[in-house]
């Protein structure tokens, strides 16, 4: 069986016991990235040449003393929001284009401290802005299942790596989906940790209070193997929690959910959603019955105005957080500026695509006086209430199952024109960031025309246990996860 | 028409940290261009701010000593502007929950005492500089001081004269360097001071149209600034025009200032709770341990040594302007009983050679034990007073003892009368005129006499001894 087809947990297997060397593994990686990236098109920049030299000290040294940490020698790629020392991080914006990160964000010291491989960076609408990677200034990435359709997005290289098998999985960052929706376009697995389960330290914020980075994985153990690695308290980001780190894998082991009561809100299932998604889901629910789950109808009442609240929170804060991008410091500047009000300006118009803009306008228009309690301080107050809807229904239940989306992949330009038909496609996994709660979206059955459907699991903060144990439960009990797509 | 000035005043102090508000670099003074930063203070896309606890610590001990309520939970805001020497876009500062608030310090006002009132004191992030150097093309930056903390600290209106600012702030800064949170200089900016104010008519309840003043690096600076703009709106007032609502800049060549900004053209900052950092708690016990371990401040100081030492107020005043000349002050007159004597000495020698060296107390080569010996040596009688005061500007420059130099030198008194004695003879069979007045009842020419065995003596007779015998000789 070729290389590229193993899980992270088997190919783990095999290089620890020394069935297979690490440059075998780059080779082989490479071998079916020169295939299928022409089509897939899911990495900004590759990392072919340092990967296979790392590799070979990897294996020089290991033939010494063969002792080595879960992600030594394990190929993964990288959102290109999230800073690797020496290597672009672009954020798919021209504004980075030439950015080389002079430090790795803390997850990514995290895999380097373990000797994983760096095989690419992979696409993102720019600076995590949008669901499709159609914002990307470097052109849009495929969805493997269906070329003509998009992979989802903000996280949508890495969604699509993983399903094209282009590293074995791959880490995204979610914001308002970023990680679950692309997951659940390409029939992959994708796990947002409780907000400050993970560090952000040198994840290019987005929106600083929704940011988590994730795995997105092949499989459920794959997920809760690659979360092990990256979780955990960071003293270089004060938002990240200071609680020990549970042992994941072992959270896996127990396989009947017969404790576990597991809420259905009545708003996730309405108009707008899919037929083949809702009976997918649908379905789903039927069998986490058929493992002994307790199922019940719940009420989350404010999810109607999840989306505006977050276009409000996340517009606020990225306009300030992208107001370093000025041309002074580091990055794109523009070119024959007169005087510094025109460096500013001719910078950021050349530099951000018209998504980014949008978002930095709607935020400076949010935050500005006059108009700051109307807006910001509104959402706010509403965003408690999304919490406190939760928290009630989190009394009740242990789990909340609901679609990852209202509909399987769109197609490439569908949507593009329309900014709240776009942000629409996130409905159902926004509000979960709004709560800073953790949530899995995993495969759970194909549309009419052969694309992925995903269900969203969501649990109470820091229970990224029970979450990974009934996702396993349920993966376990069907095979959705085991279809690849038909490219090569 | 009679107006009257109403003042407040913004200062940002630089806090003593080792290493700046939000990551671990350091705050040296002076160092080669952006020597001192990291991807935090760069605002590389990524990096993430950490609160320094010691910048909370010392804002919480300048808030007590200024008798502020500290806030159990504080935010911090982004203040969100452009300019090239603020490196994220935005500065975190505190907005709406400040650390300290309702605070005063209180300065004295002729005969009397006059409170000004604090009206906060927030913790936030200074910003790098922008150089621009002549004969080269463009600007730089040098972000070595960008993140560096500062404790912003806004008066309520309380003030109405430039001599009233300059107590206030000279008060201030006083406390601040008792607390060691603050080393005051304010030529390189580590204490800066920003007076707004404004004119209304006499006897008028609403505030005329504020004015802000910028650009001040010297108390001399902020008397004379502040009594321009007194001056200047007064003219424009006078003359029926109106006060426009802007930041003005002292030009230190010209004597004047001139508008920076107007209110138009004041930004937006958009302020807003930073989601980079947690809510900030304090709380009480660790509040009160700080209130606990608040040194002496310079007002209390004061009145204890009336109290304690018998000392004037002037002395007072001069020896607890710093906490290093009141300590040193305190070192000393323990050790040698004549408080007056030691204060004579600290206000006169001492802070004359400290200034002509331009050197700190702390620094001096003097120090309180040598000083104390040097007194204890005439008050002995081992040495005069006089040779006391000439030796004293070789003391300080090489460090030695008064015992070595008195050595050295040979400048021990003579008080011994045999060989007093033999000089007077001298003196009197060298001067035989004079003698004969004294004797004929001329007595000021004792101390014509007195003096000539002074000099043959070398200035080491003991003056009081050389009278006393000179009397007896004369007499007879």
């Amino acid at each position: 069986m070729s290389l590229h087809k193993l899980t992270l947990c088997e190919l783990q297997k095999q290089f620890k016991t020394g069935e297979v060397t690490a440059t075998e593994i780059v080779r082989a990686y490479f071998l079916r990235i020169s295939q299928v990236e022409p089509k897939v098109k899911a990495f900004v920049t590759q990392a072919k040449e340092s990967a296979s030299l790392q590799a070979e000290v990897l294996d020089r040294k290991l033939k010494a003393w063969r002792k080595i940490a879960p992600l030594t020698g394990m190929p993964l790629a990288i959102k290109d929001n999230i800073c690797t020392d020496g290597v672009p991080t672009t954020c798919s914006s021209r504004m980075l284009q030439n950015f080389i990160p002079p430090y790795d964000a803390t997850t990514v010291a995290k895999l380097r401290a373990q000797e994983y491989l760096l095989l690419g960076k992979t696409n993102l609408d720019e600076f995590a802005m949008g669901s499709s990677t159609e914002n990307s200034a470097f052109g849009p990435s495929r969805n493997p299942w269906n070329l003509h359709c998009v992979p989802g997005g903000s996280s949508g290289g890495s969604a699509a790596a993983v399903a094209a098998e282009e590293c074995v999985a791959a880490l995204g960052s979610d914001t308002g989906g970023s990680i679950r929706q692309p997951a659940a376009f390409c029939g992959v697995v994708g796990l947002k940790p409780t907000y400050g389960r993970v560090s952000r330290y040198g994840l290019v914020a987005f929106a600083s209070s929704l940011d988590q980075i994730g795995p997105i994985t092949r499989d459920v153990p794959d997920a809760a193997f690659l979360l092990q690695a990256i979780a955990g308290h960071d003293p270089m980001d004060s938002t990240s929690v200071d609680r020990s780190v549970p042992d994941y894998m072992k959270a896996l082991q127990k396989r009947d959910l017969k404790t576990l009561k597991i809420g259905v809100p009545v708003e996730f299932f309405t108009e707008g959603l899919d037929t083949d998604v809702e009976q997918a889901v649908r379905a789903a629910i039927g069998e986490l019955k058929n493992l002994g789950a307790d199922i019940r109808e719940i009420r989350l009442p404010s999810t109607g105005a999840a989306v505006a609240v977050y276009y409000v929170i996340a517009t606020a804060e990225a306009s300030s957080n992208l107001a370093r991008f000025d041309g002074v410091k580091f990055g794109f500047r523009a070119k024959e500026t007169k005087d510094l009000l025109e460096l500013y300006l001719k910078t950021r118009q050349e530099g951000f695509g018209p998504e980014v803009k949008r978002r930095i306008m709607l935020g400076t228009y949010v935050l500005s006086a006059g108009y700051y309690d109307a807006y910001y301080g509104k959402a706010q107050a509403v965003r408690t209430l999304v919490c406190q809807d939760f928290a009630a229904a989190f009394k009740e239940v242990d789990l909340i199952v609901t679609p990852a989306t209202p509909t399987p992949a769109f197609k490439l330009g569908e949507k593009s024109e329309d900014p709240l038909q776009m942000y629409l496609s996130d409905i159902f996994t926004i509000s979960v960031n709004l709560a800073g709660l953790p949530a899995i979206a995993l495969p759970c059955g194909f549309s009419k025309t052969g694309l992925p459907i995903g269900v969203q699991l969501i649990g109470r903060a820091f229970e990224e246990e029970t979450v990974l144990r009934a996702a396993h439960a349920y993966e376990q009990s069907t095979h959705w996860h085991l279809k690849k797509p038909m490219i090569r | 028409m009679i107006f009257e000035t109403v003042i407040g005043v913004e200062v940002h102090a630089q806090l003593r940290t080792k290493s700046k508000m939000f990551c671990g670099c350091g705050t040296t003074f002076g160092l080669s261009a952006n020597s001192q930063t990291c991807p935090v203070c760069l605002g590389l896309p990524g990096s993430l701010p950490v609160i320094n606890r010691t910048a909370v610590d010392m804002a919480v001990r300048a808030g007590l000593a200024l008798n502020c309520t500290v806030a159990a939970n504080n935010l911090f805001a982004r203040k969100n502007y452009f300019y090239p020497d603020l490196p994220k876009g935005y500065q975190i500062s505190q907005y709406e929950s400040p650390i300290c608030q309702h605070g005063w310090i209180e300065m004295r006002d002729g005969d009397g005492i006059k409170r000004i009132r604090i009206r906060r004191a927030h913790l936030e992030e200074d910003a790098g500089k922008n150089i621009h150097e002549t004969g080269t093309s463009g600007s730089r930056i040098d972000l070595n001081r960008a993140g560096t903390p500062l404790l912003e600290i806004v008066t309520e209106p309380d003030m109405c004269t430039a001599d009233e600012v300059v107590a206030y702030l000279k008060g201030l800064r006083e406390i601040l360097m008792y607390l060691d949170v603050c080393d005051g200089n304010m030529e390189e900016g580590s204490f800066r001071c920003e007076p707004n104010l404004s004119l209304r008519p006499s006897g008028q309840k609403e505030f005329g149209t504020k004015v802000e003043l910028k650009n001040i690096n010297s108390f001399k600076y902020v008397k004379d600034a502040v009594e321009y703009e007194i001056k200047r709106q007064t003219k424009v007032l006078n003359e029926g025009g109106k006060i426009r609502q802007e930041t003005r800049l002292w030009n230190i060549e010209r004597g004047e200032t001139a508008v920076m900004r107007s209110k138009e053209e004041a930004h937006d900052y958009r302020y807003f709770p930073d989601p980079d950092l947690v809510p900030l708690k304090l709380d009480d016990e660790w509040i009160e341990g700080f209130r606990a371990e608040l040194p002496e401040l310079p007002a209390l100081r004061m009145k204890r040594f009336v109290s304690d030492y018998g000392l004037p107020e002037y002395d007072a005043a001069i020896l607890t302007a710093s906490k290093g000349m009141a300590d040193y002050f305190e070192v000393c007159a323990k050790q040698f009983n004549q408080p007056k004597t030691v204060s004579n000495w600290v206000m006169g020698e001492l802070i004359r050679e400290l200034n002509n060296s331009k050197t700190d107390i702390s620094a001096s080569l003097i120090t309180p034990e040598r000083l104390v010996n040097l007194l204890q040596m005439v008050d002995k009688g081992t040495i005069s007073l006089k040779v006391a005061r000439e030796i004293f500007p070789e003391l300080y420059s090489n460090g030695k003892t008064p015992e070595q130099i008195v050595q050295e030198k040979g400048l021990t008194q003579v008080s011994d009368e045999g060989a007093l004695a033999k000089i007077i003879e001298d003196v009197l069979s060298k001067n035989p005129g004079q003698f004969a007045q004294f004797k004929e009842g001329k007595q000021q020419v004792l101390g014509f006499l007195v003096g000539q065995v002074m000099k043959a003596s070398g200035g080491k007779a003991n003056p009081g001894k050389v009278n006393e015998l000179l009397k007896k000789k004369l007499s007879v």
